[in-house]
């Protein structure tokens, strides 16, 4: 089977992995491992330890599939899997696992800096001072690497539940739905940890292409 | 139907892209935005850090030890 292409759907993956068909086993496990061990690793402490909890999170796969009902998706299931191995791993190793329902102050306050915006008392209170200047589009982004580079950075920096709900949502595609059914939280939530997530990856990519911009202009000065 | 000022507008765009937004809210953004080249530009600025966000990113992968101790668990395991 071509492991670039799409994956057959869930009902024939299912029914191969219940008549032991192993070509079908190692399709998933190649397609969803780098995801599976990117947000393990945001519960645990060390790679090796992402790499236990991935497997451990296969063999409960292989010990389970008898017992997966079909109420969602193959892979959604699969995570949420993971996500209680890494959870239970997380707290043997006694890894602060801030993971409850509740936001915490990390989650609060605007977005964007509110200096950005005309203040009260102020002609056009709530508006941009400045509006945010144009990015390169992203066809003429020679940059491109480096953008990655800075969003990789970013999403490292980012308080933990924000940035596992960010990768779930926006680095492997998963719906709101989904996302809140693999981390077992509200919407409403999920939807405040995302934005906020959101928010500061745009700023970081603004300040980075800010850099460029003023480098490029000297460099016009220059020659 | 009142105005959404900007500070108030950068606060929704999750909501926005969602869907999740109320009839009445979901009207109020959209005509700021047909107001507003600041707001539209932060819009665009977050759609595209969504699209860089999505851009594949190629891990390293299970250590082929780890796979093939699992493609052996498979292989013997009890139906």
């Amino acid at each position: 089977m071509d492991t670039k292409g799409p994956l057959p759907p869930d009902a024939t993956l299912v029914a191969g992995l219940r008549d032991g068909d192993e070509a079908a086993f190692a399709l998933i496990v190649d397609a969803w491992s780098d995801g599976l061990l990117r947000l393990a690793r945001d519960f645990v402490s060390t790679g090796d330890s992402a790499v236990e909890v991935v497997q451990e999170t296969w063999l409960a796969v292989i010990q389970g599939i008898a017992g997966y009902e079909g109420r969602s998706a193959l892979k959604t299931w699969v995570y949420r899997i993971l996500v209680n191995t890494a959870k239970r791993r997380g707290a043997r190793e006694s890894r602060t696992v801030p993971w409850s329902s509740l936001l915490t102050a990390d989650d609060e306050g605007p977005t964007v800096d509110p200096a950005r915006f005309r203040g009260p008392g102020e002609p056009y209170e709530g508006h941009w001072r400045e509006f945010p200047a144009p990015w390169p589009s992203p066809e003429q982004q020679a940059l491109a690497g480096e953008v990655r580079r800075n969003v990789a950075a970013a999403l490292a920096k980012l308080p933990r539940r924000q940035r596992i709900v960010i990768t779930l949502r926006d680095v492997e595609g998963y719906s709101s739905d989904e996302v809140c059914s693999i981390l077992e939280i509200s919407a409403a939530n999920q939807r405040v940890l995302l934005h906020r997530a959101r928010a500061f990856v745009r700023a970081e990519l603004e300040a980075y292409f800010t850099t460029v911009r003023a480098t490029t202009e000297e460099g016009e000065v220059a020659t | 139907m009142s105005d959404l000022d900007c500070d108030e507008f950068v606060e929704l765009v999750t909501a926005y892209l969602d869907g999740a937004l109320d009839e009445e809210t979901q009207a109020r953004v959209a005509r700021h935005l047909s107001l507003c080249d600041g707001c539209e530009t932060y819009l665009d600025q977050f759609r595209q850090t969504i699209r860089t966000l999505g851009d594949d990113r190629p891990g390293e992968g299970l250590p082929a030890e780890a796979r093939a101790a699992l493609l052996a668990k498979f292989r013997t395991r009890k139906n």
